[in-house]
This record gives C-alpha cells, structure tokens and sequence, in this order.
C-alpha cells in the first residue's frame, strides 16, 4: 500500500503491519529532513504531490517490487506539505522469508519513488530563498 | 476547446496559479504547453517535463479532447 501523509508518519504503526508468520526478515527505511544540502543550511522542506498519479505510480512501483523480489509484504508512505528538520519524510517497510529479498526490495521502491513518483521538495533556506530540487538534490532552476 | 491545466513545483511559482481552465486550438499537449510556456513565462522546457492527461502518463503527441485534465510534471523530488 502506497500512502500520502498530510500528518506525521506513525512509523512503528506501519511496521507492525508487515507482520506475517511466515517473515523472517523485516528491512525498514527512513528518509528524514536534514539541515543542509548543497552546502547551503536548510529551515525546513515543502513537499507537493499531484495526488492521484503519485498514488498510482506508487502502488506500481510496490507491485514491481513483489514481481522482481521474493517478498511478503512491502508498504510506503510519503509526507506532504511543510516538515521541519528531522521529521520523517517517507517511509518503505518490507517483510520477507530472507534478508536479501527484503533489502533489495526496499532499496528498489526507494530508489523508484525518487526517480518516478509526482512528489516535489522545496528548500527553504537559512538565507530567505527557496529552491525546487530534482531528484539529486540539485536546483531545478525557474 | 477547454483544458484544466494543473501546475506544480516551478511551474506553479511561476504561474503563480495552481490551475486554471485553458480555451485553446492546441491538439496535444506539445502545442498547449508551447502557448502556456510563452504566456507564463516557463523556463523548463519541454525535454525536462513529462506529462500527465487525466492522472496517468502521457505521450506529448496524444490527442487532447475537450474537458481533458493536463498537467506538466517537472523533474521529481521525492524523497
């Protein structure tokens, strides 16, 4: 299940609902906002989705995830709108019978939100600017 | 015919609108982004977008109909 979070995300929630008897392995990541990047001192991120696609190409990229890995279960959710620094900005959880299965899992659903899904960040900066980022973290430029 | 063109990211700020309704000739997107590109301003071009006709994926060269929801996807951040 893909998930857009205006609110907080309950991380530990989300982890027990990849429970199943037959898991023997659970691979978690956690995306968090950082003070800086590019050199440059971050206030705080704003993040935009066009919603109905994000949702869309999200759970395809889940579905891709059980085709390529021998996995369970995997779940995703990313926040929208403002985050101060140190907040949880999206979360992949997947369960599997084995380790490897789900460490390639959650790298690959990563690894494609970023690349695919309509989800954009805005820095706000110590200096007063904001800035649109691609998905290197470098300036989109206007 | 008319289009509901949504804007995000860049193109938002410099639309300084989240949507708006288009009446135009354009058949596809390539041509309605050309004409909505000279009206706002956009720097991105075409190369550096994707776009989406009624919440999925599109080609540039689909026939738009009449009603149809656009929008231009600027590079991504997820993440």
């Amino acid at each position: 299940m893909f998930r857009l979070s205006e609110s907080p995300i309950d991380a530990a929630a989300l982890a027990r609902e990849l429970a199943q008897v037959g898991a023997g392995a659970c691979v978690t990541f956690e995306g968090w906002v950082r003070d800086n990047n590019e050199g440059r001192n971050v206030l705080r991120l704003g993040y935009q989705a066009y919603a109905p696609l994000a949702l869309a190409e999200g759970k395809r990229i889940l579905a891709e995830a059980r085709e390529k890995f021998a996995i369970l279960d995997v779940r995703c959710a990313h926040r929208v709108g403002t985050l101060e620094i140190g907040e949880l900005a999206v979360w992949v959880g997947v369960s599997a019978a084995h380790r490897e299965a789900a460490f390639a899992a959650c790298r690959y659903v990563i690894d494609e939100v970023k690349r695919r899904v309509p989800i954009w960040k805005n820095e706000h900066y110590a200096d007063g600017e904001s800035g649109w980022l691609h998905p290197d973290n470098t300036p989109v430029g206007t | 015919m008319n289009y509901r063109v949504l804007y995000f990211a860049s193109l938002r700020d410099r639309a300084g609108i989240d949507a708006e309704q288009v009446e135009s000739r354009a058949g596809d997107a390539r041509g309605l982004y050309t004409e909505l590109r000279a009206r706002h301003g956009f720097a991105l071009g075409e190369d550096r977008l994707r776009v989406a006709i009624n919440g999925a994926f599109a080609a540039w060269e689909q026939a738009l109909c009449d009603g149809d929801e656009v929008v231009f996807i600027p590079p991504v951040s997820g993440g």
